[in-house]
């Protein structure tokens, strides 16, 4: 492709920024192997890939309790039913250990990033994506995390975490991420 | 909350003739049983051309599903001009129409003549001198299938219109996308944008010189406004939340769109000269993929009111909206016939997502595609076809399937997934 000088150098200003935007959100595509019920037992996951992302946590083994407040909860991806934003019992304790974080952290903040699988029209499915980071937003919210703290972007299907079109990949895509 | 109006003179990637690695190929998937015979006899002078003019107006034509051209090599004649018509040879290899034609170079390109004969009627119908660029031979061969397409079936042909789609590659934050511009034949695609965040949603101008489109390149959904031909674009808008689906009213001066901004996603209206937006449904519920009336009266948008989602039509102007369809518990993205009296759309049938057709005032859904992993239908500016996303092997591929249902084909990508197909309104 041919690049007129000026666009090139703002194209790769706007991809920098782009990148640079973009670290989070990876490493946890398989979120169902979350730790304890503190969401801080870093030593159990299996699925925590892309471990640069996640810089010093690594490995550290971090008990539960008050320590944990200082550090941004590891699982970071909670997945949910089809056709569903309910948030499944299973994961309240992920969510908590953020809402534990945010209140210890006034300063920090985190963009829940709404996914669907990819079955449906992209458009609707940009709206159910919403909808999934929404409710996590509501229980951030009821758990005392001030609303300054928290945003919501819908990614509908349009970034899948695993490809496929097997129901193993269907249920890995339907997640909201917590980006910090 | 502010309306970000921020003009963005961005020469994005353009100019980009003919990447080949993004072509697309055709490959026929049903061809209807009431198709025409006709035999496209190969231009005189054509062999030194740099494109077949006569294939390719054979593949249009079969492509269109009202025809079934004759092979090549069962043509034992080959006349070049209505003179040399012997009828009675074509009459027995169960021909109605017949193409002749023949090509000459000239100073600045090509000249090329046609006739189209009717063989039954022993006539000539139509026939033209066409000069043409050597660059855009193309282009005059979907000139003269334009001709003989509406001369034999009354209706105007769509050959010369162009196709915006959204190609991706990779998974979860490794991901590429690209926005590209194409000849409805899949041919002579150029790129309008690449990005790594996701791009979505094209729709063209009534004028065909514009996609709007959205675009997460600031990490978060804002729908653009692009010229084609130039690159300049503008950042129509950027709200809190979902900005989607726009598509354009009929005279090109407002876009209709899904924002979250107020909550849940809603349909506005915005007005292109001076980005306001006017707010049309009130709901609790999912409101998005609006599509526009041909006459400009009324908005259908998919909305989830009832429970699954479900397409209600809003006549502007009245406050309230009446639901549409009734048959199964998910149809979606509608789009209107060009007549306005039917609309194509995503229905879940118990074999998947597939593109089907209902007539706007009620009556029967009936499912016309084949494939069941349908997305992102796209009606042609002759109501003749409806181009959709779906999936072949795992990877995203475009599709199209006559409007009665009888004949369908594929556009395959070379690589990655291709997808959200939006068909150009007539360009000339």
């Amino acid at each position: 492709m041919q690049l007129k000088p000026l666009a090139r150098s703002l194209a790769v200003a706007l991809s920098i920024v782009v990148i640079a935007g973009c670290s989070s959100t990876g490493g946890t595509q398989d979120g169902d192997s979350y730790g304890g019920q503190d969401g801080s037992g870093v030593g159990s996951t299996t699925g925590v890939g892309t471990g640069g992302q996640y810089g010093s946590t690594s490995g550290a083994g971090a008990g539960a309790g008050q320590q944990a407040d200082s550090r941004i909860p590891e699982v970071r991806t909670i997945h949910f039913d089809f056709d569903r934003d309910t948030i499944k019992s299973e994961y309240e304790s992920v969510v908590m250990a953020h809402a534990r974080y945010l209140r210890a952290n006034p300063n920090a903040r985190v963009v829940l990033h709404g996914h669907t699988d990819e079955r449906g029209t992209r458009e609707y499915n940009m709206a159910l994506g919403e909808r999934r980071a929404g409710a996590v937003q509501r229980f951030l919210n009821v758990q005392g995390v001030s609303p300054s703290q928290m945003s919501v972007v819908s990614y509908g299907e349009e970034r899948p975490a695993v490809r496929g079109q097997t129901e193993s990949a269907y249920s890995q895509n339907r997640r909201v991420v917590f980006n910090y | 909350m502010q309306t970000l109006n921020k003009v963005w003179l961005f020469c994005v990637l353009l100019f980009v003739s003919s990447v080949a690695s993004a072509n697309l190929t055709i490959e026929i998937t049903r061809g209807s049983d009431q198709a025409l015979p006709i035999g496209v006899v190969p231009f005189a002078g054509g062999d030194s051309m740099p494109e077949d003019i006569a294939q390719i107006i054979h593949d249009n034509l079969e492509r269109s599903g009202y025809f079934a051209p004759l092979e090549r090599s069962a043509m034992f004649d080959r006349p070049s001009q209505a003179g040399d018509v012997e009828f009675g040879t074509w009459r027995s290899l169960d021909v109605r129409y017949l193409v002749v034609g023949r090509a000459q170079q000239t100073d600045s390109g090509y000249q090329l003549q046609f006739d189209l004969m009717d063989i039954s009627g022993q006539r000539r119908m139509i026939g033209e001198t066409v000069t043409a660029n050597a660059n855009d031979l193309r282009g005059a061969a979907h000139y003269i299938s334009d001709q003989i397409f509406e001369a034999i079936t009354d209706i105007r042909g769509a050959f010369s219109t162009r196709i915006a789609y959204v190609t991706a590659q990779g998974v979860g934050d490794n991901m590429q996308f690209g926005l590209y511009v194409a000849d409805a034949d899949g041919r002579n695609s150029q790129q309008v944008l690449t990005s790594d965040q996701p791009v979505m949603s094209p729709a063209w101008s009534p004028d065909g010189r514009k996609l709007a489109y959205v675009s997460f390149e600031t990490e978060r959904p804002a729908i653009y406004i692009q010229d084609v031909a130039t690159g300049q674009r503008v950042q129509a808008t950027s709200f809190d939340g979902i900005n989607g689906a726009p598509t354009w009213s009929p005279d090109g001066r407002r876009i209709a769109m899904s924002l979250s901004k107020d909550g849940q996603p809603e349909i506005y209206i915005l007005d292109v000269a001076n980005r306001s937006v006017e707010r049309i449904t009130q709901s609790n519920s999912i409101d998005t993929e609006p599509a526009w009336s041909p006459d400009g009266r009324s908005i259908i948008f998919t909305s989830d009111r009832s429970g699954g989602p479900q397409i209600y039509r809003h006549i502007l102007g009245s406050g309230e909206a009446n639901r549409v369809t009734f048959t199964g518990n998910y149809n979606a993205r509608a789009r209107f016939s060009p007549d306005g009296e039917q609309i194509f759309l995503i229905h879940r049938s118990s074999r998947g997502y597939q593109v089907a057709r209902q007539d706007l005032d009620g009556g029967r859904l009936v499912v016309l595609s084949e494939s069941t992993r349908d997305e992102s239908p796209s009606v042609a500016p002759n109501g003749t076809m409806v181009i959709f996303a779906t999936q072949q092997g795992g990877n995203g591929v475009l599709s199209a399937v006559s409007a009665d249902g009888r004949s369908s084909f594929r556009l395959p990508a070379a690589q990655g997934d291709i997808r959200d197909p939006a068909w150009s309104p007539f360009l000339n």
